[in-house]
């Protein structure tokens, strides 16, 4: 046989059991330690606030505009010089104008350009400020009631220098389904 | 406290983290690959395998066993996807088309981790685990073990000898990715990544995929490979929940790139030859995270394709170390970056991705570079220039040259055929120069075995998936032969005693020079196609 045949044969024995080892073991074991409490309600996304969903209607707060096709995830990939896609953002600040009933130069950034993930959990503190009026409405409580369930969902950053800060669109919706 | 300041105190923190790891990671590594023993596994692994962990090989023979197993990866690879569907937790994904498997066999093998395909519909969790997760691991201790065939090619002299890949291979893999991937999987769990063999979970009346997605973060980002479990990659939730879990993913893709130039001062007995290396990636890659930074904080619509939780100097900072090691991972979509922030960050790639480059591949890259930077230098005093005590000769210098000029020459004939074909005007996502840039970014991306993307671009068309597939075995592999090559002649040569005439390698006048090299050489090669993408975007 020649030799590159024989290298490639002791590669297909090499990558066999290697696999075993980090293709198999490894994320058994990783996925095994995972099952520690503590651990595993992370592991599972169990009751995650990690990810925002939209819920229809006046009464819930509206994470940041989405591309993702769910179950998936995605940006939108637009560049900042897309014509198109500068209409759709100013279409969607029109529309968050007028669903908030203010002046269009009020409404933040991140109510009008789609998230890396398609699933961000948070909106700035502008954003959720903009949205109080509407959903203390249509919940029925008042609009102090609803600014403290705003402060109880904001996360800091981590360490106080990693990250942005932000509010929780899927924590705060929770807590109002609870403070209805 | 201002976005800024936290940025900049975030920067400080990770410079801290890696100095603290850099000498006993770093020692760690050069005792690695110097050791003389065998662990009881590794020994079990060459008798299972049934390979001679004792006998050297020539580069001839060493550069065979990284193409024939690299091979067989891609073998195995496609065929896993390809019967997919008989394949426990595939949940009705079904088999990966041929044009796609094809693609992702030579991008995970390679250490690219190019995604053509989204992960959510069309990877179940085995193929998943038991092939991508595994060449996570092996394309990542195959470049670690080319650099150190390289190293023994300075050190060694009068030998026809570089080692055995099959021992550089399995201790790479067994002894420094293994351990420090396994520990950092479980911090992962531990800030809230997702470890679930579910296929989804509900979320507020919605379904949203989950996977094993720690076990394969971790190494996903130690390993410089980068191929997200999920669509989003590291811009999602469940791979990249907080600021926490987002420095950790920063600092695992430095950590051995970082780490491995201390592990070559240590192997060639200075360790200034190492520091001097590290400036150089350092002052680069600073340089390229402020361009970016400030791009992005001066953008248009800067949040579009960020996510809140990093916000721009979270996202510049992934962006750029990201693009300047050979990982592309990304936790914010540079497709939506601005022209210059975009730009920074195919930049990057461009240098050839040393800055501080990819597990293994960027120091092998940097001292290629540092070959040319003493040839030119040579060709400046008329003097055979020496490195590291061998001489630069002929054969040298082409092996340098062909090691360079590889990167280039694929990436630039693959995008430029790819931009006059019909078909694609209608895979891009942007129009007019940003159009361009997807186009560049792409076979930037591909060539350097980086893996992120301009990622609007569709590629899943048989040309791209060929074409792509091509440039990334080309990129990946002409260089390791000719690295090898190097190694060889290198470690042939006899020890060249230090004289007045040579030109020290510790110092700021060989550290200008390199960083000149490695700036000259893309600059001369890609400023004609970056003016008609991000420079002409940034100027419009």
């Amino acid at each position: 046989m020649t030799t590159f045949g024989k290298q490639a044969l002791a590669g297909l024995r090499v990558l066999l059991v290697l696999t075993l080892i980090t293709g198999v073991l490894y994320p058994a074991a990783v996925w095994a330690v995972s099952r520690l409490p503590g651990l595993q309600a992370n592991a599972e996304a169990t009751n995650t606030t990690l990810v925002a969903v939209t819920r229809e209607g006046d009464g819930w707060f509206f994470p940041r505009p989405s591309a993702a096709t769910l179950p998936a995830s995605g940006g939108s990939n637009k560049g900042e010089l897309n014509e198109d896609y500068n209409a759709v953002v100013a279409e969607r600040r029109a529309e968050v104008a007028q669903r908030e009933g203010v002046a269009e130069d009020l409404v933040p950034q991140d109510a009008v350009t789609a998230s890396a993930s398609g699933l961000d959990p948070h909106i700035s503190d502008a954003y959720a400020r903009l949205q109080v009026p509407r959903v203390a409405r249509a919940n029925g409580l008042s609009e102090d009631a609803v600014r403290a369930l705003i402060i109880e969902c904001t996360d800091g950053r981590g360490l106080g220098i990693l990250g942005e800060p932000g509010v929780n669109v899927t924590a705060l919706n929770r807590a109002l389904e609870s403070a209805r | 406290m201002s976005e800024t300041v936290a940025g900049l105190l975030q920067v400080g923190l990770l410079i801290v983290a890696l100095a603290v790891v850099y000498r006993p990671f770093g020692d760690y590594m050069a005792r690695v690959y110097t050791s003389t023993k065998h662990s009881r596994v590794e020994r079990a692994i060459y008798r299972t395998a049934r390979v001679d962990p004792g006998s050297e090989q020539r580069w001839g023979t060493y550069a065979q066993a990284v193409i024939a197993f690299s091979f067989v990866g891609v073998v195995v690879l496609y065929v896993l996807q390809r019967i997919q569907s008989v394949l426990p937790f595939d949940f009705g994904r079904g088999n990966v088309s041929p044009g796609m498997a094809f693609n992702t066999a030579i991008s995970f093998v390679t250490n690219t981790n190019w995604q053509s395909y989204v992960p959510e519909s069309v990877m179940g969790h085995t193929t998943q685990m038991v092939g991508l997760t595994v060449q996570n691991f092996l394309s990542a201790a195959v470049g670690m073990a080319v650099a150190v065939a390289l190293l023994r090619g300075f050190l060694r002299s009068q030998t026809d000898r570089l080692g055995n890949f099959w021992v550089d291979l399995t201790r790479g893999t067994i002894r420094i990715l293994l351990p420090v991937a396994g520990l950092f999987a479980i911090v992962l769990v531990a800030t809230g990544v997702v470890m679930s063999l579910k296929s989804g979970v509900t979320v507020d009346g919605q379904t949203v995929a989950t996977a094993p997605v720690a076990s394969q973060e971790a190494i996903k980002e130690l390993g410089t490979n980068g191929g997200g479990v999920l669509n989003a990659n590291s811009a999602h939730p469940f791979e990249n929940p907080n600021g926490w879990s987002n420095l950790i993913e920063i600092f695992l893709i430095l950590l051995i790139p970082v780490c491995l130039t201390r592990t070559f001062g240590t192997m060639v007995g200075n360790r200034k030859q190492g520091y001097v290396l590290l400036g150089v990636m350092g002052v680069l890659w600073t340089a390229m995270l402020a361009v970016i930074w400030t791009a992005e904080a001066n953008g248009l619509r800067p949040l579009e394709g960020k996510e809140t939780r990093f916000g721009i100097p979270s996202s510049a900072l992934f962006a750029n170390t990201t693009t300047a090691t050979s990982t592309g991972a990304v936790n914010a979509m540079h497709d939506s970056f601005t022209g210059l922030g975009g730009g920074g960050t195919l930049l990057n790639m461009l240098f050839g991705e040393m800055t501080p480059g990819g597990v293994g591949t960027g120091l092998y890259s940097i001292l290629v570079m540092a070959i040319i930077a003493m040839f030119l230098a040579g060709l400046m005093v008329g003097r055979t220039p020496e490195y590291l005590g061998k001489k630069l000769g002929r054969r040298e210098v082409a092996a340098a040259a062909v090691s360079i000029l590889a990167m280039p020459t694929v990436m630039l004939v693959g995008a430029g055929i790819a931009a006059i074909l019909p078909a694609t005007q209608g895979a891009l996502n942007n129009p007019g120069s940003h159009g361009l840039s997807e186009i560049l970014y792409a076979y930037a991306s591909a060539s350097n075995n980086n893996g992120s993307a301009f990622a609007g671009i569709t590629v899943t068309n048989d040309w791209f998936q060929a074409s792509l597939g091509v440039c990334m075995a080309l990129g990946r592999f002409i260089p390791i032969i000719a690295v090898l090559c190097l190694a060889g002649s290198l470690a042939k040569q006899k020890r060249v005693p230090v004289t007045a005439g040579t030109l020290p390698t510790t110092g700021p006048l060989f550290a200008t020079l390199l960083t000149g090299a490695i700036v000259l050489v893309a600059a001369l090669t890609f400023i004609p196609a970056l003016a008609l993408g991000p420079i002409a975007e940034a100027l419009l």
